[in-house]
């Protein structure tokens, strides 16, 4: 294993197999997970299969415990700001898709210092750079230049923008880049072009293999994960685990980080092939949590109100408020350039108050630029 | 996936590596490795008579075809004697594998993980396919593994203490993470060290002491190896856990999705 990608690793696994696998398990195999103090990736295919529903209150306790021994009550704070919405691809469920009619708008370094202080007065430190994936307009120079403004501003800087090469998250963590997230929607190859109809995104194995460049540029965290509603939700989680396991031990210095997106209401209205209901998210999150003590596990404002405040201390330590997917969204809001729309729409101090009530501290900084 | 162990590319069918010092006799040792059925031999460089070449009366006890020698490094005590030992005995022996050790103190014979990971990423550049011994460190194996080692061989316990698997937290860390085979070496005391070793998902295990040292050598060597054949089989079958204790919570936590 020490020489393949991750891509040479997927090559021999068959998804309706592994499907297979997790819907033949069954209570024994449930309650051996739920026993164990490692669980394993069987494990983790037991704990999102049906067998585990019955089961769901001790998951929840045990990735409670779990998550409180290694993190405590704390969650911590991301905003994103949106850059820009042109994108080249073409992706069927998302809204910044190059066919959509919508208005495009790129901000210019005076918009985007404009924004990022109005999210500082938000009480942000974290911040995370979203663009449509647009490598002509949104290329290596621009987001240098992005992040070398930003700098001086917060402590954290992600981005989550189109791939790149090695040398490119190189250059950008030379001048500040802490995180990058890159979510490959869907693991299930055969279906992926069906998702991906043109552009630089149809290429599944450079997607694939993303993390490991990122890796290899020497940044701090990396984040990933799959776009909830295209394919099977348990099945995208074991090859999720599938790749985290490999991830953690190939590159074992750099910080890990998932997040659970459902596809969400956009311009383009793609329905979810396979949507996953509160019950089966919660039961994922857990299961996660049992399977890994120690990844940070992300929930944004995809989700209600009243499920994120449910959910914050069953496993979850990162949280988005206040969010805006669109560019310019916080000086001026404009719904007609919005990537999807969120749900929990909160200003960001009920979000805190919200949080604070449940017991649990907010953190806003947990990095500084001195360890980069 | 084949249930052979594989070190740089090389296939095994046992999982028991063997030592040859302490024996009562090369003779005996003959006998016990036979009946260990292991494929894999340690020897230090510093017993074999290299001026004698093949005709050493060591190796003459080590010619058998299925047997892959393993010689070590044994007795240096820093990076660059290991790495001089190291050439010495790929020139001697026409063998490009190297059991790494570096213990610069004598007692205990407790590795030097610095001047190991030198003397590792020395040795791969060399071309040298290197399998260290290591203490039970997870942050050093994986730099050993990082510099290109083809496997790890944390320590149970001191080497000769016969005290079995004293830091299993380690050894469970180091199995989680590792990209290449993870052999136990040192400390294993009984066959049933070993097995245990095997169940928490060890690729192999190195044994010398707790044969030669036994009151018969050839049957240990046999325990041996069915020890490490049942905890293997015993991984691979996934042990069964102790029952949970299921809490109630006075509030469940997931009543909130009936609302």
């Amino acid at each position: 294993m020490k020489n393949q990608s991750f891509n040479d690793l997927l090559e021999p696994y068959d998804w309706d197999q592994v499907t297979q696998q997790i819907y033949d398990k069954g209570e024994r195999d449930v309650i051996q997970a739920l026993s164990k103090d490692r669980a394993d990736l069987e494990d983790l295919k037991a704990l999102v299969s049906p067998a585990a529903t019955p089961y769901l209150e001790q998951m929840a306790q045990k990735s409670q415990t779990i998550t409180q021994q290694r993190f405590g009550k704390t969650i911590r704070m991301y905003v994103p700001l949106y850059l820009s919405n042109y994108c080249s691809n073409g992706c069927v469920y998302c809204g910044f898709n190059a066919k959509n009619k919508i208005p495009r708008k790129k901000l210019t370094t005076e918009e985007v210092l404009a924004e990022a202080n109005q999210i500082i007065k938000l009480g942000f430190k974290s911040i995370l750079l979203v663009t449509g994936e647009d490598q002509r307009r949104c290329n290596t120079e621009y987001l240098k230049e992005i992040i070398t403004l930003l700098n001086p501003m917060f402590d954290t800087i992600s981005i989550e923008v189109q791939p790149m090469d090695t040398e490119d998250y190189s250059i950008l963590k030379e001048v500040g880049l802490h995180a990058v997230y890159v979510y490959q929607e869907t693991y299930h190859q055969k279906s992926y072009p069906d998702y991906h109809a043109f552009g630089r995104k149809r290429d599944f194995k450079y997607r694939l293999t993303t993390p490991e460049r990122i890796a290899e540029a020497g940044v701090h965290k990396l984040g990933f994960g799959a776009l909830l509603g295209l394919e099977e939700w348990r099945t995208e989680a074991f090859f999720i685990a599938l790749h985290l396991s490999y991830m953690e031990k190939k590159h074992w210095q750099t910080q890990y980080s998932i997040s659970f997106p459902r596809l969400r209401p956009h311009a383009g209205n793609f329905p979810p092939q396979f949507p996953i209901n509160d019950t089966e998210l919660l039961k994922l999150i857990c299961a996660f949590r049992i399977f890994n003590p120690y990844v940070e596990l992300t929930l944004s404002t995809r989700e209600s109100a009243f499920y994120r405040d449910n959910l914050l201390s069953l496993g979850v330590t990162s949280m988005s408020a206040g969010s805006k997917t669109e560019p310019g969204g916080y000086v001026k809001e404009n719904k007609e350039l919005k990537q999807f729309e969120i749900e929990d729409a909160r200003s960001v101090e009920e979000v805190v108050s919200a949080i604070n009530e449940r017991g649990y501290e907010v953190v806003w900084k947990d990095w500084d630029t001195v360890l980069a | 996936m084949s249930e052979k162990l594989i070190i740089a590319d090389k296939e095994f069918s046992s999982r028991l590596f063997v030592g040859t010092g302490k024996y009562s006799s090369n003779s005996i040792m003959e006998k016990s490795i036979i009946a260990s059925k292991t494929e894999m031999v340690t020897m230090a460089l510093r017993r074999v008579d290299l001026n004698d070449g093949i005709g050493d009366d060591l190796l003459s006890h080590l010619n058998h075809d299925h047997l892959h020698l393993l010689p070590n490094t044994s007795g240096v005590r820093n990076a660059k004697e290991a790495v001089f030992a190291a050439c010495m005995a790929r020139e001697a022996l026409g063998t490009n594998w190297i059991k790494l050790e570096v213990h610069p103190e004598p007692r205990h014979l407790l590795p030097d993980a610095i001047e190991t990971i030198k003397a590792a990423k020395e040795l791969v550049e060399k071309g040298f396919v290197v399998l260290p011994y290591t203490i039970a460190d997870p942050l050093t194996c994986k730099h050993l593994e990082d510099v290109g080692c083809q496997a790890v061989m944390p320590l149970g316990a001191c080497i000769g203490s016969n005290e079995g698997i004293t830091n299993i937290e380690m050894i469970k860390l180091i199995i989680d993470q590792s990209n290449v085979p993870v052999v136990i070496d040192a400390g294993l005391g009984a066959p049933s060290h070993a097995a245990l070793a095997m169940e928490l998902g060890a690729d192999a295990c190195l044994v010398n002491t707790a044969i030669a040292n036994s009151s018969d050598p050839i049957k240990m060597g046999e325990a041996f190896h069915w020890a490490i054949v049942s905890g293997r089989m015993a991984w691979k079958a996934r042990l069964a856990q102790k029952p949970q204790e299921v809490t109630k919570a006075t509030s469940p936590l997931t009543s909130f999705l009936n609302q």
